[in-house]
């Protein structure tokens, strides 16, 4: 394994962009200028770093890898402690992909505090990709919250009309979710002694009551974040406030947080717990799976409808990961990659128009196909593969998820079909109304096609896409024995407690 | 048991800090007026070297006939109010100077009242307590109604007084029972009378109940909070300071030290007592700070609600609930200092404004201001990974070792709450347009350094809280050697 500490390198490079930002000075053009700049070159050489994860990464093991281990605050047990799986590195990525993305799609849409924004960006950046690779409980805790900072401001001060409602929203919705799960952080440090996740895995061993208390305090904050039907009503108003580049990171990443919880912490230290809670689950992932569907036909802001439809596809993850078997949960990592380039893509694809015409009404449109051919086929493309057509990455995230979940059990599994139908119909419902029809308004006859800065956003996100969607095992060969692994783990203990339980 | 030297070696700093009192004292009367600005200079120095005095060189013991208890604990309080008297005195010569009631007596009133906490904080006996208790509140009392032509801080000083009065009454009735049932003053006496099977006594209790209440009033814990709002918004803003921070540390020293010591038999009575003050301190300082204008009565409230964790942390009994106390001290010192040290930057054309709303479009105006405050902000509402979650956590971790799962959850709950209002403070500043003409720009000098200093302390203990731990560690081990 490589002697650098790789990890920490991803995490805190961007910091140092954020420092160079808040310390240039001049006449304001020169310091906006010079402020995008760095932000660009930080994120992008953060990226081209966090790829070497990938290449070095031991695709045979099940271990955490590049592992990097110190004392932090010894008198309550809080290491640093950094390290990736199979389940994390692609989430990795998948931050530092994002980060340069947004921050190009902001290039001209953020005119006022630039140097702020991108601190802000900066910052958000080292918190997502610290939260993922971090293997203790408390730090972990501390970049999952530390998120809300920089997220706060991002849609409180660059968002739109109802800005300081949704961002009050967001923070106190996720703030009440984890500080329960604080608590639960902390009743393990009481029993194991540590906040170390790889001993705290294997040495905690609770009575049932003790793990349904604590698995409903990490629900607490993991169903805020996913967003789960019904503790969802923060996430529609988040995205619609936020600027665009907030939408792609809240989308993209942020909502990841929770699933990636899910399998990082609820079901790994308390198995008999998530096996106890699963239907409760699978019932409200089919509920938010229906019920965000139909909500999402009737929107009419088009930032909203992509919202719902995130809630959706959410809905799958979830299940595929409490169904615990090989490919439901495959299944779900992949899809939370692909919602994570798709949603960011389609977020991405209302900022373009936004941009031009300061305007997400889908009434406010129709008929773009006849100015902007491109920018046609690239909203058909993330359109489409959101609905999940074979061949791109949608498709097989969501039919992984749903052949795990039909051998696990059948209903879920027709229920939740269901939702890719009406997936379809609003999705291509939204599309023939803004990109389709006669081009009959006014406003839209002098609309300008995507510039070049905007075909540089969407092609790696284009390929990426083709590439998942063709050739998925250079991402699921990674994530296999992790996943093995921790569905090896789930099965042993719950049968140790069937034993247990037997036992006179 | 002597008065031999070694009492005298054990008090030296506070027979120092009361000898360089009187000295300047007498300076200031000979020389009139002109004698402000060096008195008040001189003043904070002396804190300052005070606090150097307790640990260069560090000797612990008991003296004069074990009134007085030196140990790790009592030392780090010390320097903590200390500290924030000395801050508080250097922060405080631009606001009197334009209130035209900049006067020496201003400087060497807070070094007395200093110096009772400084005794209360060592007090080892129920008298040697409330003498303490009363040198600090009467010079308190004083200092509040400093401006003396201005009505509300005449009124601030004078319900403080009357409220303040009750409670010493309340004290000193409870402090009455529990001689007459224990049979002394002395900390051991009690202490010994109680493991010998007082402690079953109904008078020994009820004493408890009134010392506790009296207490309370001082650290301002609910019920016995009513006069905080009123007192911390009339008092003149660097008198807030002061009580937000020196006097609580103290009070909050002095209940622990009294609990933990002689009472600490009585632990399952004093805790139910404790966990109720806890949770509706922390309850009322989240709800009732939310539609407040007035960011010193902000302040009081969310003074109010700090009192609760640290109670919560009392209430756990434990070593680990002791070091949380020192810990959470330490940065709620740290906070508040910086805290202060903007609002008496805020002014508006050589005005002080003092309403939350007039902090609107400072990001803009004086960005590094807005950034100090955005950071003592998050902070204050615990929001990792700034130096306030810290405090939060460790007091938690101990509540929950000591299985105090109910607390623990309201606590949690009502730090989402008063983070709203924190929150909404750095909504005005960074996302809020300015109405009216923006905030002056204060030159560098006093205010600037201290909340220039304090957001970097706070930076530092976010990223390295180990040595505040250890130093928390150490102090506790006075209680639990």
């Amino acid at each position: 394994m490589s002697s650098w500490p790789i990890l920490s390198l991803v995490t805190f490079l961007p910091l140092a962009g954020a420092v160079f930002c808040l310390v240039v000075n001049g006449p304001k053009e020169a310091v906006d200028r010079n402020c995008r700049s760095a932000a660009l070159l930080t994120s992008l050489a953060t990226f081209l770093i966090s790829l070497v994860l990938w290449l070095k990464f031991d695709v045979a093991k099940a271990d955490f890898q590049f592992e990097e281990k110190l004392d932090w605050v010894p008198a309550l047990g809080i290491g640093y402690h950094m390290g990736i799986d199979g389940i994390s590195l692609f989430f990795v990525l998948l931050s530092t992909l994002l980060t340069p993305i947004c921050i190009l799609a902001s290039w001209e849409a953020v005119q006022t505090r630039v140097k702020e924004y991108m601190v802000a960006f900066l910052v958000l950046e080292t918190f997502m990709v610290g939260m993922f690779c971090a293997l203790d409980l408390a730090l972990f805790y501390i970049f999952f919250e530390g998120v809300l900072i920089p997220m706060f401001l991002i849609i409180g001060v660059w968002g739109g009309k109802r800005r300081v409602y949704a961002a009050f929203k967001f923070f106190l919705y996720t703030l009440l979710g984890s500080v329960l799960m604080l608590l639960a952080i902390i009743a393990i440090y009481w029993q194991v002694g540590t906040t170390d996740l790889p001993t705290a895995m294997e040495k905690l061993n609770l009575p049932f009551t003790w793990q349904c208390w604590l698995w409903l305090a990490f629900f607490a904050s993991f169903a805020v974040k996913v967003p789960m039907w019904p503790v969802h009503t923060w996430l529609p108003d988040a995205h619609v406030e936020a600027p665009t580049a907030g939408s792609v990171i809240l989308a993209g990443v942020l909502l990841k947080m929770g699933g990636y919880g899910f399998l990082r912490f609820s079901i790994p230290l308390l198995p008999e717990a998530s096996q106890y809670f699963s239907p409760l689950i699978f019932g409200l992932s089919i509920v938010a799976i229906i019920y965000t569907s139909l909500v999402a036909l009737v929107q009419e802001d088009m930032k909203k409808l992509i919202a719902y439809s995130s809630i959706a596809h959410m809905g799958f993850v979830t299940i595929g990961a409490f169904v615990m078997n090989m490919q439901a949960v495959q299944g779900s990592l992949f899809l939370m990659l692909s919602h994570g380039v798709v949603s960011a893509a389609l977020f991405l694809c209302v900022g373009v128009v936004y941009d031009r015409m300061h305007t997400r009404e889908i009434a406010a449109y129709g008929g773009l196909v006849h100015r902007m051919p491109r920018y046609a086929f690239t909203f058909l493309f993330f359109t489409l593969a959101s609905v999940g057509l074979p061949g791109l990455s949608g498709f097989v995230g969501e039919f992984l998820v749903l052949i795990g979940t039909f051998k696990a059990n059948t209903w879920v599994a027709f229920l939740a079909t269901t939702g890719i139908i009406l997936g379809a119909a609003y999705a291509l419902w939204l599309y023939r109304k803004i990109i389709f029809g006669e081009l009959t308004k006014d406003s839209l006859k002098g609309i300008l096609d995507m510039n070049r800065r905007e075909i540089a956003i969407f092609l790696p996100l284009v390929l990426i896409t083709l590439w998942m969607g063709v050739y998925p095992s250079s991402f699921l060969d990674p994530m296999a024995p992790a996943v093995d692994r921790l569905i090896g783990d789930y099965q042993a203990a719950l049968k140790l407690a069937r034993t247990a339980a037997l036992a006179p | 048991m002597t008065l031999g030297l070694e009492s005298w070696t054990l008090a030296r700093p506070e027979i120092f800090l009361a000898a360089a009192t009187l000295l300047l004292l007498v300076y200031g009367v000979v020389r009139g007026e002109v004698a402000t600005p060096f008195v008040s200079v001189a003043t904070s120095a002396v804190l300052l070297i005070t606090a150097v005095l307790i640990f260069a060189p560090y000797r612990e013991g008991t003296a004069f006939a074990s009134l007085f208890l030196v140990d790790r604990l009592t030392a780090t309080m010390k320097a903590l109010v200390l500290i924030g008297s000395s801050v508080a005195v250097l922060m405080s010569r631009t606001y009197f100077e334009q209130a035209k009631a900049w006067r020496f007596e201003y400087p060497l009133l807070v070094a007395l009242a200093t110096l009772g906490m400084m005794l209360m904080i060592s007090a080892n006996d129920l008298m040697a307590l409330y003498v303490g208790l009363e040198l600090q509140s009467l010079a308190l009392y004083v200092i509040a109604a400093f401006q003396r032509d201005n009505l509300r801080s005449t009124e601030a000083g004078v319900k403080y007084f009357v409220l303040g009065s009750v409670a010493s009454g309340m004290l000193l009735f409870g402090a009455s029972l529990i001689y007459g049932f224990c049979g002394g003053t002395a900390f051991v006496q009690i202490s010994r009378a109680l493991l010998d099977g007082r402690a079953a006594e109904f008078g020994v209790i009820v004493g408890l109940v009134f010392v506790v209440a009296g207490l309370a009033f001082k650290v301002s814990a609910v019920p016995f909070h009513m006069w905080t709002p009123d007192v911390y918004e009339g008092a003149p803003t660097p008198v807030t300071a002061l009580f937000a921070v020196a006097p609580k540390i103290a009070a909050v020293s002095l209940l622990v030290s009294v609990l933990m010591g002689p009472f600490k038999p009585l632990f399952l009575q004093w805790q139910q007592i404790i966990i109720v003050a806890a949770v509706l301190s922390m309850a009322l300082g989240a709800f009732a700070a939310l539609r407040q204008q007035n960011i010193k009565r902000l302040m009081a409230y969310s003074s109010i609600g700090n009192v609760g964790y640290v109670l919560l942390g009392l209430a756990s009994g434990s070593e680990k609930g002791i070091q949380a106390i020192v810990f959470y001290l330490a940065i709620y010192l740290v906070m508040t200092l910086g805290v202060f040290a903007t609002i008496l930057m805020m002014r508006r054309r050589g005005v002080m404004v003092e309403n939350v709303s007039d902090l609107a479009g400072l990001a803009k105006s004086q960005p590094m201001m807005a950034f100090a405050m955005l950071l003592f902000m998050f902070s204050l509402a615990g929001i990792p990974p700034l130096a306030g979650f810290w405090g939060k956590l460790y007091i938690f971790i101990a509540a929950v070792e000591a299985q105090l799962f109910v607390p623990a959850v309201l606590g949690v709950l009502a730090s989402v709450v008063a983070s709203y209002y924190y929150l909404r403070i750095v909504k005005v500043m960074y996302f809020d347009e300015a109405a009216e003409a923006a905030l002056d720009r204060t030159p560098f000098g006093v205010h600037r350094a201290v909340a220039l200093i304090a957001a970097v302390l706070v930076a530092v203990f976010s990223l390295v809280p180990q040595p505040l731990s250890l130093i928390a560690a150490a102090a506790a081990k006075g209680l639990f050697p």
